[in-house]
Formats: C-alpha cells, sequence, structure tokens
C-alpha cells in the first residue's frame, strides 16, 4: 500500500539500510561490542544437532521399540512394516506398499508444528538466515518481503499443526501409560524408561499448549474476556505457559530426543532397562 | 576524529576518566570522534553527553527532555545497541570501556545524536483512531478491567521508538517503510482491535484485515528485537504482533472461522 512516506531513495540507488544516504555516515554494518554472535550461533548449533540425530532415526527403521518402550519418533506407526507392538499404537492405515521408514508418515506433523511455531521461527531465522542476526547487527540480503509471499506465507497454518499436534501428544500419553508394563506386557511395573517417558510428555504437552496458535483460540481472539470468564482463565494458564515458550520448546526438543535415544539403546542391546517395581 | 582531554580529570575512587567515541556531523557526512570525559557515581550516559556539551563540545546536538525515562527523547545507540540514553547507567560498563553513542541508525540524521523521526508519526496518522460505540456517549462508557488489561499493557509506549529504529524490516531495507507501519504502530491496531467499546467493525473498518493489507503486518517475522529494546518492558511481539498476526489469520488464512462466521451471520439475518 502506499503510504505517502516516500522510502530516501534515488534512483538506481541501492537501498543500503544502515548505509543509506540519509543515515548518519557509519560504515561499520554494527558497533555492537558484545557476543552477540552467540545466541545465534548456539542456536544453530543445536538445531542442526538435533536435525541431523533426527533424520538419522527417522530413516533408520530399526530399534525403535523394546517392550513396553516405543520411540515417539514411531508413534503412532501407521504402516504394515512396523514392528508388532502388543497394544501398541499400530494402526495400518497406510498398508503394505509403504516401504520407507514408518516415521516419516507421522514426523511430518510434529515437524510441521515445530517449523511454523513462533519460536522456531525466531530461532532460525536469526540463527540459520540472519534475518536479522542479532538486534541492531545488519542483516546480509538485499531485499526482504519477511511472511508476505510463498513460501513464508505458510506460516500462517501454524494453528492446523497445532491441531495436529495435540493428538500426537494425546498418543505419546497413551505411550507413556503403556511403559507402566514390564517386557511381558504385565501391568503395574515401571522401569527407567517410565521415568524418561514421563518427563517427556509433560514437556511435550507444556510446549503444545503453551503454543502461541493455543493461547488465541482459547481465548486470545476475544474482545470481552468479562464475558467469558472460563475461556479468560485458560488464556490465563495458557498465557502462564506461553511466557516460557522457548524454554519448552527446547526442553521437550532434548526430551523427546532423549526417549527416541534410551528406546535406540535398550532395543540395539546395549544394556538392559533397569526396573523400579 | 580528535581528540580532547578533559577539563577535570577523575578523581580516583568515585569519579573516573572514560573513553567516549560520539557521532558527529550531518546529513553531508560526520564521523564518530574520541573524547575523554569525567565519569561520576551514579551517572547515566546522558549525564556524560550534557558534561561533554558543557565542557568541550557546546555545539552538540542532542534530544533531551525528562531525564527519568518517560519522555522518550534520548534515544540514542550506545555500543551499537538502541536505548534511551537517560537510562543507561554508566556502572554497567567497564572503566576501560571505549563507549560509543551514535544517533539512532534507521533513520535520517539532522545533526549530531539528532534524527528525523517524522516517519513514526506519519505511520501514527494512518492508523485509524478509536471508533466510538454509536449507543454510548461521552461520560457513559464502562468497561470491566479484565477487558482493557491488554490494551494498558500497550499504553505504556512513551514512543521512544527504539523498537522502530531496531526493526530489521525498515532498519536494514529502507523500501519497506512505505509498506510497513513497524512494530509501535502494528502495537497500536492491535490495542485498538482489542479495545472493548471500538466500534471500528461495525463502520466498516476490518483492523484485522488492515493490519495484513495495509499496515504490512505479513513483514514482521517475529524475531522480537522490537521486545528486546523497549525501556518500558512491554511484550510486543508475544502480546501484540503474535496476536494480531492470529487474528489476521483468522480474517484471511483460516477456512475453518471463514465457514463459521458465515454461518454465524447467516444465523443472525
Amino acid at each position: 500500500m502506499a503510504t505517502g512516506t516516500e522510502p530516501h531513495l534515488k534512483s538506481g540507488q541501492d537501498s543500503g539500510g544502515v548505509r543509506a544516504a540519509t543515515r548518519a555516515a557509519i560504515s561499520a554494518a554494527h558497533l555492537r561490542t558484545d557476543r552477540w554472535w552467540l545466541a545465534p550461533a548456539a542456536t544453530a548449533a543445536g538445531l542442526f544437532a538435533f536435525i541431523v540425530y533426527s533424520t538419522w532415526r527417522a530413516f533408520a527403521n530399526a530399534d525403535y521399540y523394546a517392550a513396553p518402550y516405543v520411540s515417539p519418533f514411531y508413534s503412532p506407526c501407521l504402516a504394515e512394516n512396523c514392528e508388532p507392538m502388543r497394544s501398541g499404537p499400530n494402526w495400518e492405515i497406510f498398508g503394505s506398499w509403504w516401504g520407507l521408514s514408518p516415521a516419516l508418515l507421522i514426523l511430518i506433523f510434529p515437524l510441521g508444528f515445530r517449523l511454523t511455531c513462533y519460536y522456531y521461527r525466531k530461532a532460525y531465522y536469526r540463527g540459520f538466515w540472519a534475518s536479522p542476526p542479532a538486534c541492531a547487527v545488519a542483516e546480509p540480503h538485499k531485499k526482504y518481503s519477511g511472511e508476505t509471499r510463498f513460501p513464508l506465507i505458510l506460516q500462517n497454518i501454524h494453528r492446523y499443526f497445532f491441531y495436529a499436534a495435540v493428538p500426537v501428544a494425546g498418543i505419546l500419553t497413551y505411550d507413556t501409560v503403556l511403559s507402566f508394563r514390564d517386557e511381558h506386557y504385565e501391568w503395574g511395573h515401571m522401569g527407567l524408561g517410565t521415568l524418561v517417558f514421563l518427563v517427556n510428555i509433560v514437556l511435550i504437552w507444556a510446549y503444545t499448549l503453551s503454543c502461541h496458535s493455543c493461547r488465541h483460540i482459547v481465548g486470545g481472539k476475544l474482545k470481552h474476556f468479562s464475558k467469558h470468564p472460563v475461556r479468560y482463565r485458560m488464556w490465563q494458564w495458557v498465557g502462564k505457559l506461553n511466557a516460557r515458550h522457548m524454554l519448552l520448546a527446547w526442553a521437550s526438543l532434548v526430551s523427546v530426543a532423549l526417549a527416541d535415544f534410551y528406546v535406540y539403546l535398550i532395543a540395539s542391546g546395549v544394556f538392559d532397562d533397569p526396573r523400579l517395581f | 576524529m580528535s581528540t580532547t582531554t578533559p577539563s577535570s580529570p577523575g578523581a580516583s575512587g568515585t569519579s573516573y576518566d572514560a573513553r567516549f567515541r560520539v557521532w558527529r556531523g550531518d546529513v553531508k557526512g560526520g564521523d564518530l570522534e574520541d573524547f575523554t570525559v569525567e565519569v561520576n557515581e551514579g551517572e547515566v550516559v546522558l549525564d556524560i553527553i550534557h558534561r561533554l556539551q558543557a565542557t568541550q563540545t557546546p555545539d552538540l546536538a542532542v534530544r533531551w527532555n525528562c531525564k527519568a525515562g518517560k519522555c522518550g527523547s534520548c534515544s540514542a545507540e550506545i555500543n551499537g545497541r538502541p536505548r534511551l540514553m537517560c537510562m543507561t547507567r554508566m556502572s554497567v560498563f567497564d572503566r576501560e570501556d571505549v563507549i560509543t553513542v551514535t544517533p539512532l541508525r534507521a533513520f535520517p540524521v539532522v545533526r549530531d545524536l539528532v534524527t528525523d523521526v517524522g516517519f513514526n508519526y506519519t505511520k501514527a496518522r494512518e492508523v485509524p483512531a478509536f471508533v466510538p460505540p454509536a449507543d454510548l456517549g461521552p461520560g457513559e462508557y464502562r468497561m470491566q478491567q479484565a477487558d482493557v488489561d491488554r490494551s494498558q499493557e500497550f499504553r505504556k509506549c512513551i514512543e521512544c521508538f527504539l523498537c522502530q529504529d531496531t526493526c530489521h524490516v525498515v532498519r536494514d531495507h529502507e523500501e519497506n517503510k512505505a509498506a510497513f507501519a513497524g512494530p509501535r504502530f502494528l502495537m497500536r491496531v492491535a490495542e485498538l482491535d482489542m479495545h472493548p467499546l471500538d466500534a471500528a467493525a461495525e463502520s466498516g473498518l476490518d483492523r484485522k484485515q488492515t493490519a495484513q493489507d495495509e499496515h504490512g503486518l505479513g513483514y514482521c517475522n517475529i524475531t522480537k528485537c522490537c521486545s528486546e529494546v523497549c525501556p518500558e518492558g512491554i511484550k510486543i511481539t508475544d502480546n501484540a504482533l503474535i496476536p494480531l498476526k492470529e487474528r489476521a489469520v483468522d480474517r484471511k488464512y483460516d477456512p475453518l472461522v471463514w465457514l463459521g462466521n458465515k454461518i454465524r451471520r447467516r444465523g443472525e439475518r
């Protein structure tokens, strides 16, 4: 939209950003003296490590089930080539034609949820795309259209991934309940893996419910909170979680990877699950 | 660059001599100039700039007013970070640090530390004002505290424009200034859209739609620099921009909400 605020550009001149002709003549892209690069570098390193690990595990198609534990990367298991899991989340929706790892069928939903998450967007825009690398540090791109065009306009479907993430978290809750069995499927037992699954599912739910779209859906969209006291309460509750969304995003990312790694270690015979009772 | 000695050497203990680099010049050009200046206990950067004016550079241009972090006048960039000079304590720096003070780098410079922030006033005028409800007269407005809590957070804004200065959408891309209102004024749109008595929708103005179409909400990639620099601690991104993005999604990208609204409107007929 034309706003009447004319950009201070001469014809044919590069926009220049902080080096534009009318701005204070300072050649440096930034004058920050603190370690501004540390946060985006650590973020990029953390996300890259998770991408490498999860890619390996998602394509491995092995060592994802050790009774009574199923890896969260493979739950629910929707293809015929899944390992049999007694009372487990096996639904052969995709039949026998699916020959790839069954993890790929389900991971698209949590992946989409995290990829379009408002926190992760900040993290990878800064960490991977340097847009911007840090506050008041000039970005290297000549043009910027933000989330106004394809493909980044698709970030607007975040709420649909939230809708998908809720049943996925529900199924992981079911897996956690199943982990109160022993390796012979007898109920009333608990191992170290049960604790790992419990911590993971608490963090997964906390991250899912702290989502900005969830906050909007439960009450943020209202104009009059006073007319909807229950939704107002829910909005306040989600708001408290939402204030820790970044922390929960990282904690749940680490916990889901650890839960998968724990199952991998048990399934590949590195050690036996220590039983508590 | 010039190097000037202070008029009075800093005493040991609570006073010391600090090294400052201050940008001096105008739209035709300028540079960082070096100064050594006395600092006393409890002082802020604006005090040091004033001491420079009083002792070494009487013609140094600087905009300031309340010295209490409430007028938003003394915005500048200190060691590359957008901050209020009056709220930046000298005690946060090491005595050996060289402290660099420049004008805001997103706006045209006028002289020394003073910039032309007219862009922000233009953008302010583009946001349609509060629309009074047709059935209420002056003095008849009644609102529940729960309904105005959200908007009141945004009313803490002191118009320092540090968020506008640090936002990379316009800081690094002059050409986006035409299309993008900036975080401060998108927050204003959010404030009005959340206002319990704003009757814009009844008058045909859909603020959710115009946030995206006319104020450039889609340019924001929620990297939160506006929230980081806000001296009032307003959660601009979490409480204004993201909720506004979600409201725009309701209007433009969510077929279920669209269908629900259609059915509801048909039921009201």
